[in-house]
């Protein structure tokens, strides 16, 4: 795979602008921010450069020599006199080498800098449902086989295991001694007899940074997934796997500069719950910056994505209100919904018609019995859903509560930072005012490269929050490194740190979820959700094609997540590309190759060409492909696209940033 | 009163110690936070952690399931698990929610729960979530548990085998006594209950060496089915723990809600609750410094003070400091009257240099899962954190501001007055 060593014209070019921009930079923003952070002189000295060449090269600057002071390239360049460098070409030293490695392998280099994308709604209307391309019957009968014969089987084992087997696995399902078994077969049936099967390829244990290449630790099982034996070796692969979204998993560069000195300072935790004695200035300032990102007045920060949800629901909602929630919404609103204690109705994922009939109807009947009028009515949906990949149709939901007038509820857990032009989740994305949005959730796991979650909102909800959430009373607080991560990502994706590497994450992560979604819906594949969506899910249907496509792609060193049932619905088990900044062109080639091989092998590729991805005459372009096919009464008429991958690389890159067919 | 309590809470500026300076500019001695031993302060730890830092990054950036696991969290594991003597152990990104998601994981609708009735918050949380039928026994009143057992035994006897659970505390949040373990594990046996311990505060606290309520009552660990623990607190990183036999813990590994369904802990915070309890478990007497502050702070506050007694063990750093049942006899007062003299108390401690805090026990007061029965109450109290930080000579000078302010808000005029109409 091509790796690409810092271009040695660079460094010959650097001290001749360097002498116009030297002054201005060490006193300008750049500096103030980074003596923010850092109090020892030698990261002032070597922020202070990443600033001036932030100044000097922001049109095309790469990341990796902005996340990375310690490339020997650039200080030579500074503090040295430029009458050293005698010849053009100076090998870069074994040690240089390793440095730029160890960054690359955590966050890529840009090819080049056209592969970038504005991540932004287009059109001003609501959001349209992505067409869901279906396999042909064959391939879902034999689905459904599959796991008939997989429970069938299961059953079987267990009914003869129980009554004639001594071995200790089935002990457990029985009573014994007095105790009734600790879990009921039927509730483990699902793990023991479909999961354990393709147990190997969850939970790998992975070492070092979850960046753009992440090492998983190579194990073995001999007794059929029961247990792991650890071979004691590393496989570095490429991590399609990470919710990396802007790529801050980084052991190296501001972020990490920036913790450090904070752990320096602040210790490692703050040893109590908030109303104890763990408000800090640092979660001030942090739940301060969170307010402005998102665009509310007011926000507060927890130590635990799942639990945000979890408790700030029956913070928010009690008996006689009406939590209104997708059907597709994470698992953590679901146990935070049934604890507040309100009544729960759910709509059709993303269905704008179905929840005007829910809400109709809810209005109209009033609580269940009393028919009184409820107290409150919440409607709660994700910004982007992480199985599905797709976008919440906001433009739509905000229409209704027009009407309606119902409190919004956006859990942002994947959209924050993976979408808009700003990064600032579904608002920018759909260039909505976030005060139309009652209340804005997510979590700082994912992009920031953190840990926890925050809730924005009014002042007055915030602070009822804040005094009645138990959460805030008895969790512990977010620890002190976290907090800072938190803080200084937020900096880089407004560009008050390292200006121009924010804004240039922003706009790769898009560039690179579509260059990856229109390949695949060219190599014939099924890809669901929406087109901006930083996570692309694969349909694959057989339960047995999962662990194989997984195996397959392992084999290529390429770490992907699958899912299936309960995850997803019985049929539709999936493979999951997690897209990232971290990832360059390069990688996202190196993906579609891979499953240009594995796609063959499985005999997956079973798009039709409804969703788009077919080959269309010279002088069509996606954009009038409709009223082409209108004219020439091809409106149902669909070929299935098997592009080759030399194709699919030629013009992807520029074919991705037009409407993707 | 919530809204005001959460307004005046001080905010600290820089980091937490025995000494911590708040917003307002003064330094006060910190006597709020959980850092028993002051880890937070140790440069070892602080190192380590960098090192971390500069190999791992921050954030796992994904659910344990979905490449979130990392090697430093499986090291963490088998550590808890050795130092407590246990098979396995599982590690929770969040103290706060350990409990909360391994009881549900086990206890479905139709099971029973056999609850002690001041149980912390986050276990009313997973008695809520697991739809169980629950049924209460008296503070630490192992009596009345065992005439709970022998009733349920007998109700099920004629029906289907029911998983039975006991939920304890090792150390109670909401009283600072602990439960009698031994007794604890008689009965289960007799009755074949598995038990559920709560070690969120006396993990690392309790025991010669730190290990919790099994080590400072001798039970062998592996006869609790389940023990819960908090890294958060004593050992200064973060997140929650699970220790109990393997297939307990495989079991947690799908079907807990919080560990499933949330990011990993941070490769930084895993490694430190390694370190410090490695610190903790080679120094020993940094525990007995622990305790001879408490000794030295407790002097000051029980036996002297005419109007607040300690409910808390001996070897509790967290006393909870009530006011005495004469005293709130004599003066008629309610809950939310005992609750604004305590308030009180927290601002004049503070105001005379002294951070402590308040129990915080209004979100279990309010769940929906607490004891009816009339008699049941939670007794509002003070919360003295003592850490071996401090001198013992600090410690006593803390001790006699906090007992004089106690005095001078309890002598108040309109304190008093509430005595004469009440």
């Amino acid at each position: 795979m091509p790796r690409r060593i810092s271009i040695p014209f660079t460094s010959n070019n650097m001290p001749q602008t360097e002498k116009s921009g030297e002054r201005r930079p060490s006193t300008s923003k750049g500096n103030r921010l980074t003596q923010f952070f850092s109090g020892t002189p030698r990261k002032d000295q070597l922020s202070a450069q990443q600033a001036l060449q932030a100044m000097q090269n922001s049109p095309s600057i790469t990341a990796p020599s902005l996340a990375l002071p310690s490339i020997s390239l650039s200080t030579a360049t500074v503090g040295e006199v430029p009458d050293e460098s005698t010849t053009l070409f100076e090998p870069p030293t074994s040690e240089e080498v390793q440095v730029k490695r160890r960054a690359d392998a955590q966050f890529g280099p840009l090819v080049h800098p056209s592969h970038r994308y504005v991540s932004k709604h287009h059109g001003d209307g609501g959001l349209k449902a992505p067409i869901i391309d279906e396999p042909p019957y064959y391939f879902v009968l034999t689905t459904y086989i599959s796991y008939l014969l997989l429970i069938l089987l299961g059953h079987i084992r267990d009914f003869f295991g129980k009554r004639f087997s001594k071995k200790p696995m089935y002990q457990q399902l029985k009573a014994s001694n007095g105790y009734a078994p600790l879990t009921d077969d039927f509730d483990s049936f699902y793990t023991r007899r479909l999961k354990l099967r393709i147990d190997d390829c969850f939970a790998r244990t992975s070492t070092g940074v979850p960046g753009r290449y992440i090492s998983l630790l190579d194990r073995v099982s001999h007794d059929f997934n029961a247990s792991y034996t650890y071979t004691g070796t590393t496989t570095e692969t490429l991590n399609l796997s990470s919710y990396n979204y802007l790529g801050f998993a980084q052991s190296e560069g501001p972020c990490a500069d920036a913790v450090e000195d904070c752990t320096r300072k602040y210790g490692l935790s703050f040893c109590g719950p908030r109303a104890d004695a763990g408000t800090s200035d640092l979660a001030v300032e942090v739940e301060r910056e969170i307010a402005a990102f998102v665009g509310k007045p007011d926000a507060m920060v927890f130590s635990m994505g799942f639990v945000t949800n979890a408790s700030s629901f029956p913070a928010l909602v009690s008996k006689g209100c009406l939590i209104i929630s997708d059907e597709l919404n994470h698992a953590s609103i679901r146990i935070g919904a049934r604890l507040s204690g309100a009544v729960i109705r759910s709509f059709k994922h993303n269905d704008m018609a179905d929840l005007e009939n829910r809400l109709r109807e809810a209005i109209a009947q009033g609580q269940p019995r009393t028919h009184r009028p409820w107290k409150k009515i919440l409607v709660a949906i994700e910004g982007l859903y992480s199985m599905e990949g797709t976008v919440c149709d906001l433009p739509g939901v905000l229409k209704l509560k027009e009407t309606y007038k119902f409190y919004l509820f956006i859990d942002e857990a994947h959209s924050i930072g993976a979408l808009g032009p700003n990064g600032r989740g579904v608002c920018d994305y759909f260039g909505v005012d976030p005060a139309k949005v009652d209340i804005l959730m997510g979590t700082l796991t994912k992009s920031f490269g953190a840990n926890g979650g925050y809730v924005a909102a009014e002042p007055h909800i915030v602070a009822k929050l804040r005094s009645t959430n138990a959460a805030t009373q008895l969790g512990e607080s977010p620890a002190p490194s976290v907090l800072m991560q938190i803080s200084a990502s937020l900096r880089i994706i407004t560009g008050e740190l390292a200006p121009g590497q924010g804004e240039e994450r922003l706009q790769r992560i898009a560039f690179n979820s579509r260059y990856l979604r229109l390949g695949l819906k060219r190599l014939g594949f099924i890809v669901y959700g929406h087109d901006d969506s930083p996570i692309i899910p694969v349909a694959l249907y057989n339960p047995g094609k999962m662990s194989a496509f997984s195996h397959e792609m392992l084999k290529r060193k390429i770490s992907v997540v699958i899912v299936g049932y309960p995850a997803t619905p019985l049929i539709s088990s999936r493979v999951r590309f997690c897209i990232s900044s971290a990832h360059n062109k390069d990688d996202m080639d190196r993906v579609l190759a891979a499953c240009q091989e594995v796609g063959d092998i499985l005999q997956i590729k079973f798009s039709t060409g409804v969703a788009g991805g077919q080959k269309l005459p010279a002088g069509i372009t996606p954009e009038n492909e409709e009223q082409w096919r209108k004219e020439n009464g091809l409106e149902n008429v669909f070929e299935p696209p098997r592009w080759s991958l030399e194709e699919v690389m030629a013009v992807g890159a520029a074919d991705c940033k037009g409407k993707l067919r | 009163m919530e809204k005001q309590e959460a307004d005046s809470l001080p905010t600290i500026v820089g980091p937490t110690g025995p000494k911590t300076k708040l917003s307002n500019g003064k330094t006060v001695t910190n006597l709020a936070s959980y850092n028993f031993y002051n880890f937070n302060a140790n440069e070892q730890v602080k190192e380590k952690a960098i090192q971390t830092l500069q190999t791992y990054g921050v954030g796992p950036c994904g659910p344990p399931q979905f490449y979130g696991t990392q090697d430093v969290h499986m090291k963490t594991e088998t550590d808890i698990a050795t130092y407590l003597g246990t098979q396995s152990c599982i590690v929770y990104a969040q103290a706060f929610s350990t409990v909360s998601s391994v009881i549900p994981a086990f206890c479905k609708r139709g099971d029973i729960i056999i609850a002690d009735k001041m149980v912390n918050f986050s276990i009313r949380k997973g008695l809520e979530a697991s739809r169980s039928n629950i049924i209460w026994y008296n503070h630490n009143d192992m009596e009345d548990l065992e005439r709970q057992m022998q009733k349920v035994v007998q109700q099920q006897a004629k029906k289907k085998l029911t998983r039975r659970f006991v939920v304890a505390e090792g150390l109670y949040e909401l009283t600072g006594d602990s439960v009698n373990l031994p007794k604890l594990v008689e009965l289960k046996s007799k009755y074949k209950f598995r038990i559920c311990l709560d070690e969120t505060w006396s993990f690392g606290v309790l025991g010669r060496t730190g290990r919790g309520l099994t080590e400072a009552q001798n039970v062998d660990a592996s006869q609790i089915d389940m023990i819960t623990g908090s890294l958060a607190g004593p050992l200064c990183a973060g997140g929650g723990f699970c220790c109990a036999n393997k297939d307990v813990v495989d079991h947690q590994r799908i079907n807990a809600a919080s560990y499933t369904f949330s990011a990993a802990l941070p490769a930084m915070l895993a490694v430190t609750a390694s370190e410090t309890l490695n610190m903790l478990q080679s120094n020993p007497e940094l525990l007995t410094h622990l305790r001879d502050n408490i000794k030295a702070m407790r002097a000051q506050l029980d036996p002297r003070s005419d109007w607040v007694i300690c409910t808390s063990v001996p070897e509790n750093p967290i006393m909870i400091i009530v006011l005495k049942p004469e005293v709130v006899q004599a003066r008629g007062l309610t809950p939310e009257d005992q609750e604004r003299i305590l308030q009180d108390c927290v601002e004049e401690t503070l105001n005379n240099g002294v951070m402590i805090t308040k129990l915080k026990s209004l979100p279990a007061r309010q769940s929906a899962s607490a004891p009816h029965d009339g008699t049941w109450y939670i007794q509002p109290a003070l919360k003295v954190c003592v850490t071996s930080g401090l001198s013992k000579k600090e410690i006593e000078k803390a001790g006699v501001t906090i007992r004089h302010a106690i005095t001078k808000v309890m002598t108040r005029k309109t304190n008093r007055q509430s005595s004469v109409n009440p």
